[in-house]
């Protein structure tokens, strides 16, 4: 399985293979994600005048990873925290599945949501093992079932459990860290995760590492995830929709990352794109999602089927070339595409 | 995937009892035995009168010094139970202003001079075992009280905040998060509090509760240095093997992985 979860660093940004889906490696069902919705959501944090969130309304569909932008102070973690009412509402409903979640214990609602925070809070003073087994000791698991889930998900993010199972937080890099942070979020396989800037305090090699080994693992996984960044690049990467917020947690755009590159609401939504919005578009584009053109005789530069249409533009400027051969991991030509394919494919708003 | 950096596999850590007691951790009782022969022996080669022989017989020497440790652990186990949940319960308040005050109290109870408490405890209630013991708790309760509120105070909120999200009750928050982060303060707190007992320890005899106060204060009344020093010795080697043991304790106690 180490295969959907390895990104080798020849193949570029955003172009992990997808997953042939959880049951065909035989592991545990995994529970998909939950519909959200956040009904006119407001919050003011006591003594305040002003509120942090104002009437906040979003729907979050089911198995979809929602981003939150926005500036620093607007709201992003509070409406967040909302969610597993870390922060309760001051006013409004929010419903998981139809369930109304204030009406719900906080605490077991909790064990349901998994919670990654930038600090990763991994435990000091428990192994690896105890630090990831602890919803699902407090949901009662037994004892085998509990093990084997620990290793089943160190083994999804690639730390062999003989290896990491019983070390302490401090005896692991920090990237190791935040990949046992996001694991003990699934260990009780919640439908919905909330994290809040998880890769924020990795380097930046490491965060594009955990960036797309955490893609592959939703692409398998389809939990619900609210994933609350600074970082705009991040949001285009791992965003199914991007929500990009400004003051009181208003909503000033909420949309696929595409239809954001292409059009902006507002200046404030632009100036969050920033230049080069026809570029960042083909970056969201795979090369084997196009109607391939048929593949001639001459033997062409090539990108693989899982690169994304910027790398092809990338290829067609470094070789000069009129066209470039769309390979299959295998090395088998697919196809092959033009200046003018990757042209139509912007027009066509990509196959997002 | 390829882990992004691997430290080199960390040497695994147990800590067991055996395990901590090393060279180093041997100088103290190296230490306290040597004084011991030594005043031994010195009191041997003496020739003692018939005042020094009632004190400095094996008989009398063990009574006291069972006494004094008593004392010294009778009250440790009630500071412990006093302070410590004292401490819990301090943290958990949310008013900003009642932490400094409990240890300002804390603080008055440490200053004043124990035997001052002591001389006023015998005046209103007269003297006895019951009075030495509260002095002592008194006193010494300070450290214990102040470290467990610290060793609390001081875990990293983000753990705290991780330990919320994941859905434990507040209550599993204090037992398996906060109080095991904040055992080698409160140990600490602890050590200093044995220290300070079996130094307050020696005033029992004013009020009749024994311990070795009783030998020095008959060393000091009836001008026998050797009684004195004795006395003096003897103290002076339970403090030291105590806080000794106390560290080891320590070491064992810290939570692993930290
Ligand atoms: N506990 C609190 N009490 C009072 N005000 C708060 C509290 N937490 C946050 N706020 C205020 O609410 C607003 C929103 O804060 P929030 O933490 O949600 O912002 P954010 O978008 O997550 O910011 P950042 O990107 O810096 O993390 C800010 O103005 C902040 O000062
Ligand atoms: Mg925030």
């Amino acid at each position: 399985m180490s295969d959907h979860a390895s990104p080798t660093a020849t193949v570029p940004a955003g172009t992990v293979p997808a997953g042939t889906g959880a049951d065909a490696d035989g592991e545990t069902a995994t529970r998909h994600g939950a519909r959200i919705e956040l009904a006119d959501v407001s919050k003011i944090y006591a003594g305040q005048e002003e509120p942090a969130v104002e009437s906040f309304s979003m729907v979050i569909p089911a198995g979809e990873l929602v981003c939150f932008v926005g500036p620093s102070g607007c709201g992003k973690t509070t409406t967040m925290k909302m969610v597993n009412r870390l922060i309760e509402p001051t006013s409004g409903r929010i419903t998981m599945d139809g369930e109304d979640l204030l009406s719900l214990n906080p605490h077991e609602l909790r064990r349901r949501i998994g919670y990654v925070i930038q600090q990763i809070g991994l435990f000091p003073h428990m192994s690896i093992a105890d630090n990831v087994a602890l919803v699902p000791r407090m949901l009662g698991w037994d004892k085998r079932r509990t093990a084997e889930r620990v290793d089943e998900l160190l083994h999804l993010v690639g730390l062999e459990p003989g290896r990491f199972r019983s070390r302490y937080p401090r005896q692991l890099s920090g990237g190791q860290q935040q990949r046992v942070g996001v694991i003990r979020a699934l260990a009780a396989d919640p439908p919905v995760m909330l994290m809040d800037e998880p890769f924020g305090a990795t380097d930046p090699i490491t965060r594009e590492h955990l960036q797309n080994e955490f893609l592959a693992l939703q692409r398998r996984l389809r939990k619900t995830i609210v994933f609350v960044t600074h970082d705009f690049e991040e949001a285009l990467r791992l965003g199914d929709r991007i929500a990009v917020l400004g003051e009181r947690s208003r909503i000033v755009q909420y949309d696929t990352p595409d239809r954001i590159l292409a059009e902006p609401a507002d200046d404030y939504v632009r100036s969050f794109v920033g230049g080069q919005a026809a570029i960042k578009r083909l970056g969201l584009i795979r090369a084997g999602d196009l109607d391939l053109l048929p593949a001639g005789s001459a033997s062409l530069p090539s990108v693989r089927v899982d690169a994304t249409l910027r790398d092809v533009l990338d290829a067609i400027v470094a070789h000069r070339a009129q066209r470039i051969a769309v390979v299959d991991s295998d090395g088998r030509v697919r196809g092959e595409l033009d200046f003018d394919s990757l042209t139509a494919a912007a027009d066509s708003g990509g196959a997002r | 995937m390829t882990a992004v950096a691997t430290p080199a596999s960390a040497p695994s850590r147990r800590r067991s009892l055996t395990g901590v007691i090393g060279i180093r951790h041997l100088a103290t009782p190296a230490v306290v035995v040597v004084a011991l022969i030594a005043d031994y022996l010195w009191v041997h080669s003496l020739r003692l009168d018939s005042i020094e022989q009632r004190t400095l017989n094996s008989g009398y020497l063990v009574g006291r010094t069972a006494e004094h440790l008593k004392l010294t652990l009778v009250a440790t186990v009630l500071i412990m139970s006093i302070a410590v949940p004292l401490g819990v319960l301090i943290s958990r308040v949310r008013a900003r202003w009642v932490p400094p005050l409990v240890l300002g109290l804390a603080n008055v109870g440490q200053a004043t001079p124990a035997i001052g408490v002591l001389v006023l405890l015998t005046i209103t209630v007269g003297p006895g075992v019951g009075v030495a013991m509260t002095s002592l708790v008194a006193y010494s309760a300070l450290p214990v009280l102040r470290n467990t509120l610290i060793g609390i105070q001081q875990v990293d909120p983000t753990l705290i905040e991780a330990a919320r999200g994941m859905g434990m009750r507040p209550a599993q928050v204090l037992w398996r998060i906060e109080m095991p982060l904040a055992v080698p303060v409160v140990l600490a707190g602890l050590r200093t509090a044995l220290v300070f007992c079996v130094g307050v320890a020696t005033l029992a005899t004013f009020v009749n509760a024994g311990g070795l106060g009783d030998i020095i204060v008959n060393g000091i009344k009836l001008d026998r240095d050797p009684v004195l020093v004795t006395g003096s010795i003897l103290t002076a080697s339970i403090a030291l093997l105590l806080d000794w043991a106390g560290g080891l304790v320590e070491s064992a106690l810290r939570p692993k992985g930290t």
